[in-house]
């Protein structure tokens, strides 16, 4: 009777739980059927809690308040901002969650002195290994991310064969310990190796390619936490897991991409190491047009059309609010004011949308790539705000380019074009950026934030 | 064997594919969110090692375990709620047109 209602329990939770994914199709309905999700966990943890297993309950009375007092401020006082190495944190937390759960289950299994079965270790080993990889993963992600960590690639020498002959090591391991279950000696070797493995998968890696691995990283947790449903028999488990990998890898299709690797590279995880040979063009010989704050308030009053591409750079700034007023002031004027949003832009799938929410900008003036590519034929100005490689024509033009082949927004095709730059740098790929040379470009040099209010006075005066 | 939880599995991610492929890129940072808050089930696992008793090492690892998949839970929801609640249609309200007009003149 009990473990009836514990399984109903679980169905409904499992129902509310694709609901609330399925209201993220509509931004109107997302926030009700977030709502409805939440009611699904309180409803599965409470089936769980009556499970007849359970009979001390003075620890998890603990960890949940301990839990809950550590996740308030994170889902409440973390900037928006900081959400990539927020995101990114969490998906270690769920991975260390489900690696514990794995180890201790091992670990009573041999306290007991029972033979593990072999679909049980190969569970339990595969969600060791992928939770641990996961926590170190996202440890050095968030830490690059927060720049504790330099967010350059870390290489050495030989880098892709020491970590091809790591991840070898593993699988034989992983293949040995599954027909010898019994050998504690390698199941803790294995949850060792992963951890330096999954630190290794993630150094060389840069914080442009962060979108990548961040949703790489969403998959795998969600993987090990499935491999936890299989090893203790949990269906829910099962099926949450599920849910979160296909998440995962949805959205590291989608990211690789707008970035132009294929799938395989994202896949093993070997994205980013891969030297950056440099474009066949140079800036030398080139010049740059600089634009005063006044002369880029007159065009930019006076556009009927002005399409603003957001990159990290306007993260780092934190320029979003300021955009919000410019864009009220062109508005007023009569002016139409759209965003393009390149799928990578930023340093998390929908980074900028997020800024840009948070800043009270609608979001049905926010367009994707596909939607606004046709539209800057007809645009007066596009406003390029620390944007850099997704507005690279080379991506396009140029065969030699790292970065060819790329799906890019189409700035260059605007009638005049406003690049806002903090100084003459190359873009993070360090590949030179044509668009900036290009007869109708202007730079506006500066902080994006100051510059921005800067316009926003100007434009008022005009 | 485990022939019902690999059903289970493959029905769910192939669901789960289907729903999650369809949510636009507008929402993926709140989809990475709310997928985050949901992984907080593992708490279902780590409920069960804590209160177990098996050992005191299972006991202190589930311990750890469902002190993770807590403030994941409650940090997730809360911050997909406080994202969700950001994004706003952009219909001019009237009042909005009466504030907007007051400051033109």
């Amino acid at each position: 009777m009990r473990e009836l209602f514990i399984q109903v329990v679980y169905l409904a939770a499992s129902v509310l739980f694709i609901l609330g994914l399925r209201s993220l199709t509509r931004p109107d309905l997302a926030r009700r059927g977030m709502q409805q999700a939440a009611l699904g966990m309180v409803l599965a943890i409470a089936g769980t809690l009556v499970n007849h297993t359970i009979v001390d309950y003075r620890w998890i009375a603990a960890g949940l308040v301990i839990g809950a007092v550590i996740g308030y401020p994170m889902g409440q006082w973390v900037p928006m901002t900081a959400m990539p190495q927020r995101i990114a944190l969490s998906l270690g937390f769920s991975a260390l969650a489900a690696t514990l759960v794995g180890v201790a289950e091992y670990y009573t299994e041999m306290h007991d002195g029972n033979v593990v079965a072999t679909a049980k270790m190969a569970a339990l080993g595969f969600e060791v290994l992928l939770g641990s990889i996961t926590v170190a993963g996202t440890l050095v992600a968030a830490g690059k991310l927060q720049e504790v960590l330099p967010s350059k690639p870390i290489t050495f020498p030989l880098q892709n064969l020491a970590n091809a002959l790591l991840f070898l090591v593993i699988l034989v391991m992983f293949g040995w310990l599954i027909a010898h279950p019994a050998a504690q000696v390698l199941f803790y070797s294995l949850l060792g190796l992963a951890f330096v493995f999954g630190v290794l998968l993630v150094i060389p890696i840069g914080g442009a390619d962060m979108p990548v691995v961040v949703a790489l990283l969403n998959s795998y947790s969600g993987l090990a936490a499935c491999a936890t449903g299989f090893a203790i028999g949990n269906v829910i488990l099962i099926v949450c897991g599920a849910l979160d990998g296909a998440s995962g890898f949805i959205l590291s299709i989608l990211m690789s991409k707008a970035m132009n690797r294929s799938f395989s590279n994202v896949l093993f995880g070997a994205f980013g190491s891969a030297p950056a040979a440099k474009g066949g063009k140079t800036s030398e010989g080139l010049t740059v047009r600089s634009i005063s704050v006044e002369d880029a308030a007159i065009q930019l009053a006076y556009a009927q059309l002005v399409i603003v591409i957001p990159g990290y750079g306007m993260a780092v700034a934190q320029a979003q609010h300021a955009v919000r007023e410019m864009a009220e002031q062109i508005e007023k004027r009569g002016g139409e004011v759209k965003y393009a949003i390149h799928p990578v832009a930023g340093r998390m799938p929908g980074h900028m949308n997020v800024l840009l929410a948070e800043a009270n900008i609608p979001y049905d003036k926010l367009y994707d790539m596909d939607e606004i590519n046709s539209e800057f034929e007809r645009a007066d100005i596009a406003l390029v705000i620390g944007a850099n490689d997704v507005v690279n024509p080379a991506a396009r033009t140029d065969p030699t380019s790292p970065i060819y082949g790329m799906p890019i927004l189409d700035a260059d095709k605007a009638r005049t074009i406003i690049v806002m730059k903090r100084s003459m740098g190359a873009g993070f790929a360090g590949i030179e950026n044509e668009l900036f040379y290009d007869a109708k470009t202007s730079m506006l040099f500066g902080d994006a934030k100051g510059s921005l209010t800067a316009l926003v006075g100007e434009i008022k005066n005009v | 064997m485990m022939m019902l939880e690999l059903y289970v599995f493959v029905l769910a991610a192939f669901t789960g594919y289907m729903v999650i492929s369809r949510v636009p890129p507008l929402l993926h940072t709140p989809l990475m969110a709310a997928t985050n808050a949901i992984s907080g089930i593992s708490l279902v696992g780590s409920l069960i090692a804590a209160g177990a008793r098996h050992s005191n090492v299972a006991t202190v690892l589930g311990f750890i375990a469902v002190v993770c998949a807590t403030s994941n839970i409650v940090g997730g929801f809360l911050i997909t709620d406080r994202m969700l609640k950001m994004f706003q249609r952009g219909k001019p309200k009237p009042a909005d047109r009466v504030t907007g007009a007051l400051d033109d003149a």
